[in-house]
């Protein structure tokens, strides 16, 4: 699917095919909906299996199910503050399965399923949607005040109100396209590279087999590059969702 | 929040879920339309459509599954752990802390019975030395006199015998005289031999 003819079709890659013949195409039952089930079944049997000694002095796998509670605990503690512990176990399980999600994509047939945006608007969407039903529930009719900054003049407020709406209602679309975005650039870079791989080695014999070696090179430094991402993206949307919620609990 | 043990039939359906993507492909089809453009906008294409709004449906059902088992079995057993640590180390730091104020008390009490120790050590030579002088002076003190004693005894004795000796010469010297001058003269006179003996002995200072 990477090079016919001259052209290279670096996008085919997201199309969502169904698995597990034909209940699954019945179900829609995609690679993608596969990968989400691989990536929770990790995140478990990391956090449980790898925790099962219940050891003093951790194992390599209980200490990094330990270090990945802690990292995010630490998070969202230290943005929401001590309410943070209530929200702790959405954040964690938000930070994983996006951490996954981006982390399975880069393995040889894995499949990012954060590079939807159907997913990573349907993750986004839940997180508005938390994020102002907390804030409902704890500030009642008060949680509007958000929308005019205390202290800003009167005059000003046909012109704030609108802006602040509009700055809260595109959380959401920031957030999804962030991640999205991404993941798409990063497979799309990887695809074109991988493509002129196989175009430059099958050109001119042996120089075009040492041509292709530069494109290689690429690959091996986009993929480093890629792991980064994967991590720093799903940080990215951890952290934000950690300050919506803090600022849903304490409205500014 | 306690954590639950999870469920030995919970995790072993995880991880069967898990091995989906292993089925997946072992048979991956492919699909019968191409999809032009970006798959991941194409929600009017009527097989990739269908696809992409079941995987946001997937997605909640299966985030849901996620957060469910994260925050009732994984995470509050990681707290436990975590905090079983935590006691752990504490108490351990408090047991340390007392141990060494036990052995800082012990050794207090150490050097001061140490102290005292010497100090009573140092008492007892002081009194000991003191007591041996004593004795040793006072022996010494009888003996001196006891010796002291004997020597004028025998000073008295060699006085006496002195002169008993320095009486009896007097009457030898005298007698030896007069055997002499009457040997030489024939007659003695025995007044003046007497005087003549008395003057001479009174020279020497033997009167």
């Amino acid at each position: 699917m990477a090079a016919e003819g001259n052209s290279i079709d670096a996008l085919s890659q997201f199309s969502l095919t169904p698995v597990l013949g034909a209940v699954g195409n019945s179900v829609g039952f995609t690679q993608s909906t596969a990968h989400m089930l691989l990536a929770v079944g990790v995140v478990t049997l990391l956090m449980i299996w790898g925790m099962s000694n219940r050891a003093i002095v951790p194992g390599r796998l209980q200490a990094m199910a330990e270090s990945a509670y802690e990292f995010v605990h630490d998070l969202a503690v230290g943005q929401i503050g001590d309410e943070g512990k209530r929200y702790f176990p959405f954040i964690f399980s938000l930070f994983m399965f996006i951490l996954l999600g981006n982390l399975l994509g880069l393995l040889p047939y894995g499949f990012a399923f954060t590079s939807h945006i159907a997913v990573t608007f349907g993750l986004a969407a839940l997180v508005f949607v938390i994020v102002t039903i907390v804030a409902l529930s704890i500030h009642g009719t008060h949680f509007f005040s958000y929308f005019f900054p205390e202290g800003a003049p009167k005059a000003l407020a046909p012109l704030i109100i609108p802006i602040e709406i509009i700055s809260y209602l595109s959380r959401p679309v920031s957030l999804s396209v962030r991640l999205f975005a991404n993941m798409v650039a990063g497979h799309v870079m990887l695809e074109v590279f991988a493509a002129f791989v196989v175009m430059i080695g099958s050109a001119a014999g042996v120089l075009g087999i040492l041509g292709a070696t530069l494109p290689l090179a690429v690959n091996v430094a986009l993929v480093g590059f890629e792991l980064l991402v994967a991590f720093l993206q799903a940080y990215v949307f951890a952290i934000l969702t950690s300050i919506y919620l803090h600022d849903a609990v304490h409205l500014h | 929040m306690k954590p639950r043990a999870m469920k030995p039939w919970l995790l072993l359906a995880v991880a069967m879920l898990a091995f989906a993507p292993c089925l997946a492909l072992a048979a991956e089809p492919h699909l019968a339309e191409p999809v032009p453009g970006m798959p991941q906008l194409a929600f009017g294409h009527p097989e990739q459509g269908r696809f992409l709004i079941a995987s946001i449906v997937w997605l909640f059902i299966i985030f849901g599954i996620l957060y469910y088992v994260m925050a009732t079995y994984a995470l509050p057993g990681v707290a436990q752990v975590l905090e079983t640590r935590r006691a752990r180390i504490e108490g351990d730091l408090e047991q340390a802390q007392a141990a060494k104020q036990r052995a800082d008390a012990a050794l207090a009490e150490h050097e001061a019975a140490t102290g005292r120790a010497r100090a009573e050590a140092q008492a007892a030579v002081t009194t000991a030395t003191q007591h041996a002088q004593a004795a040793a002076a006072e022996k010494a003190e009888a003996l001196n006199a006891r010796l002291g004693a004997q020597i004028e005894a025998a000073e008295q004795r060699i006085a006496a015998s002195r002169d008993s000796a320095m009486a009896a010469l007097r009457g030898v010297a005298t007698d030896t005289a007069a055997a002499l001058v009457a040997k030489l003269t024939g007659g003695a006179d025995h007044a003046a031999i007497d005087q003549a003996v008395g003057a001479e002995l009174a020279a020497r200072g033997r009167a």
